[in-house]
């Protein structure tokens, strides 16, 4: 039985030889007829390489075709959008987008690309912002916390992944919305920040929810920025609940080098569409901490267009933006 | 009764196979300048799905494994580093390789390399749940003294030309600031232009600065690339054998902090490699032989960079945050697996744990007689090509290398400029080492500086952030034992020789 799979797997790893070798015409009809590139902008094991990694099994069983993962980092995303127009436009290639990154980055300087130039086509899920506490916090809640931060203002110490990030434009609007002021801690992703609130070197985390699913022995979670509470935290109170509204995180999605033809971008929205209805694939998604939300093609610009106008607000509070 | 069990299930002959495959694959992949371990094992991922995760693990293991020692061929044979763990393995492997003994260098970097794996992955055993507090005792202030010990290494490295290396230091850190800053996202020297936004990348640096450098001079001098001594003399195993048994002690030592500094996430095989170095030059006898081919330099490296593997597992399995790039990518692996790393991971779920373990010593050992001969065909085939071959052959693979890494024509184009400025420079006296330490441990310094004056502000106790935490104080004393050791060893050997006439230190 050992021996099957191992069969398997070099039958796989031969399949996707070739598959990167055979290139056909395109046609919608017989889409996707290979494999399809993959590209997260961004370093592998961070929340973008995770969620795209949990797709790719369910792809491959509902399409037939490989998703083939593959890494362009640097620049906080830039190196990868601004090169994405330039890829092949056959429908086979594709790339990771990120809420906030790609409205923020463009705002701040000239990085080779602007927000209209990303064509993205789906946007299925986001990491809800979080406030975390080590399991054995002062903080038992989240009252507690704003007493202490009134109390010692700036004293209260966040750390978050990156700087005009979605933790920290969450940590801004929560310190308006709170009227409190407290110290935000960029760190270099996810990890390192972890890293930072289990090592005791912050009194907190801004992070995603993400971080209390994993965590889930050593950390607990205050607060959620979602519309209502998630799945797999029903004890865990969102802001709303507690008066703040705050429903915010980092939505990731799918964007295509321009170009590509429509039915080509419509069938795909529609793929990633029913991998996102998939029980199976929810269970496994929920469990990790991610929220699903499915927006498709058609509702793809009045989403980017709503939610432009809240980052740019708490970016130039955050002064990431003028 | 159940690690007798986890021992029999690594030894199924499925992982066997995998352990075999994973380390000849990576140590081909390794040698290669610019395709990484991380590369390796990402492209591994999906084949993993279809495995038992215990398989998967032990398959990805032997690739990164494998990569790291397969990092030695290339900073031996062409004093490029394929990897930033193998930065300081060019330091003697090199020399050795110019005056003949490429053979040699390479078998003792096997050996070293299948001494440190097995120390790493000892402690990964034994005492991962205790050590994975050392990744949590170190802030982000200890990670900026940490760097800045790196960095004064360059001084303790570099006696006889310290200002061009301090030079070259800082130009490295100026280097490090380009880009979309880590911490701050500002965008930072790119002077308008898009090709530097992505800032310069570690490893297509390492190629320019050190393999282009060696390109152009093996065109503009008529010498064979390597010396050869004498008619081939195989992978000289016994006189190996020998030199690594005499150096056992720094051997175990540069393997232990391998370790250490490999359960430091970020921390890295470069700062692992390193600081074994100057520790096994700092303790030798024949301090004038390091860099000039001294074995015992391409020991503790080699040995060091592979108990990062070990040591780098530590935080990865205990905490979930991931020890090494590698690290992380199998850290993603195993949640899509469904396999929840935590301390439990070692309790309620250990036969997936265990049984990886065993699985990594395993690939471990099988790296000796599959290293001892790909590194035989390694040496043979660089010496024996004709050198019109063999420069534009390396030359290739470095423009491939180099795209390969993030599918960036710009890196290229950096990596080609860094190779033209690090010949230039090095015909004025400037080693390439330390403007790539600089480069690596800039931004690091950076972040950690950046990130403990935010808190030291916030709690308004700057000089006790800096100053006042037992480990910052015990790296910063060693920081001044690397900085002021060589010359009070001097000033006391000078006043020894006075007073005792003819006795040295």
């Amino acid at each position: 039985m050992k021996f099957t799979t191992a069969i398997k797997a070099s039958v796989l790893s031969l399949g996707l030889a070739t598959g990167l070798a055979i290139a056909p015409a395109v046609h919608a009809d017989d889409y996707p007829s290979k494999s399809i590139n993959y590209i997260i902008p961004f370093g592998p094991g961070g929340e973008s390489d995770i969620s795209a990694r949990h797709q790719q099994p369910f792809f491959k069983k509902m399409f037939g075709q490989d998703l083939i993962i593959s890494y362009k980092p640097g620049g906080g995303g830039a190196v990868g959008w601004s090169q994405l127009n330039s890829m092949p436009k056959d429908g086979y290639t594709m790339m990771g987008i990120n809420l906030p990154h790609i409205i923020i980055k463009p705002l701040q300087k000239d990085v080779g690309f602007k927000t209209d130039d990303v064509d993205g086509f789906y946007i299925f899920h986001y990491t809800p912002d979080a406030i975390v506490v080590t399991a054995d916090s002062e903080f038992k809640s989240l009252k507690d916390m704003i007493d202490y931060a009134k109390a010692n203002p700036g004293k209260l110490t966040f750390s978050g992944s990156g700087k005009g990030t979605a933790n920290h434009l969450a940590q801004v609007t929560f310190d308006k919305l709170a009227g409190i002021k407290t110290t935000y801690v960029a760190f270099k992703g996810t990890g390192a920040a972890v890293q930072a609130l289990l090592g005791n070197q912050v009194k907190a985390e801004f992070g995603y929810t993400s971080v209390g699913a994993k965590h889930s022995d050593k950390v607990r979670m205050l607060a959620v920025a979602m519309e209502e509470r998630h799945p797999s935290f029903p004890d865990v109170p969102t802001f709303k609940e507690l008066g703040f509204d705050i429903v915010s995180g980092a939505y990731r999605g799918i964007a295509v080098p321009k170009g590509t033809p429509d039915d080509i971008k419509n069938k795909l929205s529609e793929m990633i569409g029913e991998i996102n209805k998939d029980a199976d694939f929810r269970k496994k998604m929920e469990a990790d901490g991610f929220a699903l939300i499915d927006v498709g093609v058609d509702k793809y610009a009045d989403f980017i267009a709503e939610k432009t106008k809240g980052y740019v607000e708490s970016a130039k509070e955050a002064g990431v933006i003028k | 009764m159940a690690a007798f069990e986890n021992l029999v299930a690594a030894f199924s002959p499925l992982n066997l196979l995998l352990a075999l495959g994973g380390v000849i694959a990576g140590t081909v992949i390794g040698s290669l300048p610019g395709l990484t371990a991380t590369m390796a094992v990402a492209v591994l991922v999906p084949i993993t799905f279809s495995m038992e995760p215990a398989s998967a693990l032990i398959l990805m293991g032997a690739i990164y494994t494998g990569a790291i020692y397969g990092g030695a061929y290339s900073a031996i044979l062409l004093n490029t580093p394929g990897t930033p763990s193998a930065i300081a393995t060019t330091f003697d492997g090199y020399p050795m390789a110019k005056n003949g003994d490429g053979d040699l260098a390479v078998t003792l970097a096997c050996i070293a390399s299948v001494v440190g794996g097995l120390v790493g992955a000892t402690f990964l055993l034994i005492l991962a749940p205790p050590l994975a507090s050392v990744a949590l005792a170190f802030g982000p202030v200890e990670y900026f003294w940490l760097a800045i010990f790196g960095l004064s290494l360059i001084a303790a490295l570099s006696e006889g030309n310290l200002v061009k290396a301090l030079m070259g230091g800082c130009l490295g850190l100026l280097l490090s600031a380009i880009g979309v800053a880590e911490v701050s996202a500002d965008i930072r020297l790119t002077f308008g232009s898009q090709v530097l936004v992505g800032g310069i990348e570690t490893v297509s640096a390492l190629i320019g600065l050190y393999c282009v450098p060696v390109l152009i001079d093996l065109v503009a001098t008529p010498d064979k690339h390597l010396k050869v001594t004498t008619e081939t003399k195989g992978i000289r195993l016994p006189e190996a054998l020998a030199i690594s048994w005499r150096g056992k002690f720094n051997l175990i030592r540069s393997s232990v902090i391998g370790t250490l500094v490999g359960i430091l996430p970020g921390a890295g095989g470069s700062i692992a490699g390193l600081v074994a170095y100057s520790e096994a030059r700092r303790t030798a006898k024949n301090q004038d032989e390091f860099g000039k081919g001294a074995p015992d330099g391409v020991q503790a490296t080699e040995s060091a960079n592979n108990a990062t593997v070990g040591g780098g597992f530590i935080p990865t399995l205990v905490l979930g945050i991931p020890g090494t790039p590698p690290d992380a990518v199998i850290l993603g692996a195993l949640l899509v697996q469904g396999v929840k790393v935590g301390p439990n991971l070692f309790t309620s779920e250990s036969s997936i744990v265990y049984t990886f373990i065993y699985g990594l010593f395993l690939a471990t050992i099988l790296m000796l007689p599959t290293g001892l001969i790909i590194g035989r065909y390694a040496y043979r085939s660089i010496i024996a090509i004709p050198k019109a071959i063999l420069v534009p052959t390396v030359a290739f693979m470095t423009l491939i290398g180099t795209y390969a890494i993030r599918n960036s024509v710009s890196d290229v184009v950096i990596m080609v400029i860094l190779g033209a400025i690090g010949w230039v420079l090095g015909r004025f006296g400037f080693s390439a080492s330390p403007i790539v330490l600089g480069l690596i441990l800039g931004s690091i310094a950076e972040q950690g500086f950046v990130q403990a004056w935010t808190i030291g502000a916030a709690t308004e106790n700057l000089t006790g952030m800096f100053f006042g935490r037992p480990i910052s104080l015990a790296i910063i004393a060693m920081i001044v034992i690397s900085l002021l050791g060589p010359s009070i060893v001097k000033l006391f050997a000078g006043r020894n020789a006075n007073a005792d006439g003819e006795e040295k230190q």
